[in-house]
């Protein structure tokens, strides 16, 4: 169980408290409602761009990392393509640093030049270092185009490409900093070794006078049902031929969630998986392969990955798949590893909340889905999970129709 | 309205008494130390068996890693699957790494499940029998991986700066060709096995939320076992470094980034001036707000990120400066690394800066003690380097009380160009 108190200041940050005397640390997780899908196509990458910016100095503070060092902080900070997530940790008696750091990039940005010019160059070194300069690194820019068709989905976090980087311009980080980055679009969470009392204090002092800006409101053109199998295939300078399929697959907060996230599991999740055992162990057509999904919180997909053992033929193993996706179609898994899935589910959720950090960052997450109690029931919903549930799920979800195959083929053997 | 210009007021992290939470420490029967931390909020364990069964070991390259890989691919009585099956089953996670002096196997579970889980642990550690078909699986599937690595220049950097420093017939300096897998035999793992791991020399590191006859328990399962009978044989491998300092290597014509590495042999934990160099270090390169990061990211934007680095070895250490870079500045990123080493032989710290980083790295040393897995590792660390808590005590006390003369010093005795290779795989 993770006690937390709940309170809302005047301009509408939501203030989540979990303390934890057990620690001399604090930690400050301040998650803004906005990431990747809520950018315009024309000028994709922009949240994680703004993501770098928000280092670079804001109104009254020259500089963000040097004064949080100073008082033995250390941050860091992530960009999906549903959300920003900005955290820190401090030693405990140094909290109000956070809070004024924190709430002063919350009033309002530097907006400097040197730091976007030099931010734009950092971001198209990221973009090279991972999704340019790797083997396979273009996948899911492919994937995703192949995919979506109309939800802002269809493109990555890091941008559709360099150039939507390169032109970024201070008036577009001032727009989107006054759209998002406001109280009433932000959750903050405050954990380690603190007190209710003081938080509400320090939350008062340094947010409560931050204009409340305007509660942004999503609308984004919803996925159309995909009517037909959609396949690409393309040749690459890469040692192995490798196959990308992904089905549309519930939203994060559909009751068909936990259902969903236990067949990827029973499919790809780990050494005694059916993939695995299957096609790397007994048929060895492939080197590895795997199961997965993003956990977005709007329509995501369900991944199965995997590179080929040289010189097997592509169709062969795309097949073999094929036959144990029958399997969960066509028959009831038994209990024990129905049980075996949960069990690993159990242990996972434990292991994550070992840290104050990953705590905070939870918390922070399930407020956005709609409550942080919701962190203290998720794994009961994964325990009414029945056998039929995911009999169904895998007749829904994995079909030719709602299905998106990518051949990724080695043009060099 | 608060006074934003204004910073609050701070507590000094160096003020801060740090304490490193003694494990538990109990001997099983046949001598194996055991040392636990019991601590935490969330109802889990973490075991760790350290082996000395690294690659220090080999006879034949790669024998030791695939020992280790595939001691949990079958017993007599169970099949690879039957084993992957049980500890998911249990929710477990049963790993396993091989370094160059140590291999582990690690077992992370809830703590309602260790004593179902133990007999399993025993059973791979007394009857593994290596299969053939387990064998062959894994060479193919290692070749694969190998090719899809060396498609990538930090990965090629990174094997060819150990090379250059240690030489290619050290373990820290050795790498694999796709061939060499070719070459591994299951009468090679059986053997090393025998010797390594069946008859070998084993400590364990536990944290967490252990159960209360946990004692009884690892008693039972593994103070029975032929461990640590033998002294363990003295082994050496001279280091032979390379005499080209200098390096460019083109792996992908079309690449669009290179892969820099600039490292220099450093003495040990134990020599007197690793502690302080861990400070100089930091300053350098350790860390975000370093001055490589300031300089070569925050100002020029060369890179994505750049970072130095104590290499953690326990025979001999290396200095190392590590970062991806375009390609067309790859060459500025490095004329910008020396300049910074120039920097600090030759300019002065300011009080201030120094001070940010003493903060700095006693809030994280605050904050890495975070919890028992964190602190257990610590301790492992320390007892594997023949060291005690004294070391770690000393090395904070470095940390509070070093002066900028003392950087400066060390600077000028460690931070020359000409003392380090220097290496660019595009």
């Amino acid at each position: 169980m993770i006690k937390f108190e709940r309170f809302v200041l005047g301009n509408g940050l939501k203030v989540l408290v979990h303390p934890d005397p057990s620690t001399p640390m604090a930690v400050v997780n301040v998650l803004y409602d906005v990431g990747a899908r809520d950018e315009v196509p024309a000028k994709t990458g922009f949240a994680h761009l703004f993501e770098h910016l928000m280092f670079g100095g804001s109104v009254n503070i020259p500089d963000y990392d040097e004064p949080l060092q100073v008082a033995g902080g250390e941050n860091n900070a992530y960009t999906t393509n549903d959300l920003t997530n900005y955290y820190c940790q401090l030693p405990a008696d140094n909290l109000e640093t956070a809070f004024w750091l924190e709430s002063d990039r919350m009033l309002s940005l530097a907006f400097s030049k040197k730091s976007l010019d030099v931010q734009r160059k950092v971001v198209c070194e990221e973009f090279k270092e991972h999704y340019i300069n790797k083997p396979y690194g273009d996948v899911w820019h492919t994937m995703r185009e192949l995919a979506y068709k109309e939800h802002p989905y269809r493109w990555m976090t890091i941008g559709k490409e360099l150039s939507h980087i390169e032109n970024a311009t201070l008036e577009d980080v001032k727009a989107f900093f006054f759209k998002h980055y406001t109280p009433i679009n932000a959750i903050l969470v405050v954990a380690g070794n603190v007190s209710v009392d003081q938080v509400k204090t320090l939350a008062e002092k340094w947010f409560g006078d931050i204009p409340s800006g305007e509660q942004y409101k999503r609308n984004l053109p919803a996925e159309p049902q995909q009517a037909e199998a959609r396949r690409l295939t393309v040749h690459r300078n890469v040692p192995m031929d490798a196959i990308y399929k992904t089905w549309h697959m519930c939203a994060r907060r559909d009751d068909d969630y936990y259902a969903t996230d236990l067949l990827t599991d029973i499919l790809g999740g780990g050494a005694s998986s059916r993939l695995y055992q299957s096609l790397v162990k007994e048929q060895q057509l492939f080197a590895n392969i795997n199961c997965y999904h993003f956990g977005s919180l709007d329509k995501g997909l369900l991944t199965i990955e995997g590179q080929l053992i040289k010189g097997v033929d592509m169709q062969k193993a795309e097949d073999a798949i094929e036959l144990e996706l029958d399997k969960v179609r066509k028959e009831l898994l038994d209990d024990r590893e129905l049980q075996k899935v949960k069990n690993k589910t159990e242990s996972v959720m434990a292991f994550e909340d070992m840290s104050v950090m990953n705590r905070a960052g939870s918390l922070a997450f399930y407020e956005l889905l709609g409550d942080g109690e919701l962190m203290n029931s998720e794994f009961q919903k994964y325990q009414h999970v029945k056998s039929e549930d995911l009999h169904r799920i895998a007749n829904e979800v994995l079909t030719a129709n709602n299905s998106n195959t990518l051949w990724y083929l080695s043009d060099n053997k | 309205m608060p006074d934003r210009s204004l910073a609050p007021e701070i507590k000094d992290a160096v003020e801060y008494k740090i304490e490193l939470k003694r494990p538990d420490t109990f001997s099983l029967d046949n001598g194996v130390k055991v040392y636990n931390v019991q601590a935490g909020t969330e109802e889990v364990v973490q075991i760790e068996w350290v082996f000395k069964a690294g690659n220090w070991f080999d006879s034949k390259k790669n024998v030791s890693s695939a020992a280790n890989f595939l001691i949990k691919n079958g017993t007599s009585k169970k099949s690879a699957y039957e084993i992957n099956e049980f500890v998911d089953f249990y929710g477990a996670y049963l790993n396993r790494n091989c370094f160059n002096e140590t291999a582990v196997v690690t077992l992370h579970c809830l703590t309602r499940q260790l004593a179902q889980l133990l007999p399993l642990v025993r059973e791979i550690f007394t009857d593994a029998i290596f299969p053939e078909e387990e064998l062959l699986i894994y060479r193919q599937n290692m070749k694969q991986k190998l090719a899809v690595n060396l498609r990538k220049c930090d990965f090629v950097a990174g094997r060819k700066i150990d090379e250059l420093l240690f030489g290619f017939k050290h373990p820290y300096g050795v790498y694999s060709f796709e061939t060499d897998y070719d070459e591994i035999q299951v009468e090679d793992l059986k053997k090393f096995y025998a010797q390594y791991y069946q008859k070998g020399h084993c400590t364990v590191f536990s944290a967490g939320i252990l159960p209360k006859d946990y004692q009884q328990l690892m008693n039972q399962f593994f103070g029975d076992l032929p461990f640590n009978q033998k002294p363990l044989e003295n082994i050496e491998h001279p280091i032979v470094s390379d005499n080209q300092k200098k390096w460019n290597i083109i792996n992908d014509e079309e690449g669009v980034q290179g892969a820099i590495r600039i490292a220099r042999l450093f003495p040990t934990r134990k020599h007197p001036d690793f502690p302080k160099v861990q400070v100089l270090n930091t300053l350098f390169g350790g860390f975000f707000g370093s001055r490589l990061m300031t300089n070569i990211r925050e100002d020029k934007g060369y890179t994505y990120g750049i970072y130095s680095f104590l290499v953690n070895h326990i025979q001999s250490s290396a200095w190392m400066i590590s970062t991806e870079a375009g390609r067309t500045v790859c060459e500025a990123t490095i004329n910008e690394v020396y300049h910074e080493m120039k920097q600090l032989r030759e300019g002065d710290i300011d009080e201030e800066e120094l001070m940010l980083v003493k903060n700095y790295l006693i809030g994280t040393l605050l904050g890495d003690l975070d919890g028992p897995f964190h602190i257990i590792g610590r301790w492992k660390n320390l007892i594997l380097n023949d060291l005690d808590d004294s070391f770690f005590y000393h090395s904070v006390d470095t940390i509070k009380n070093i002066s900028a003369a003392e950087l400066k010093e060390l600077a000028n005795k460690y931070l020359h160009p000409e003392d380090f290779y220097e290496l660019v795989v595009v």
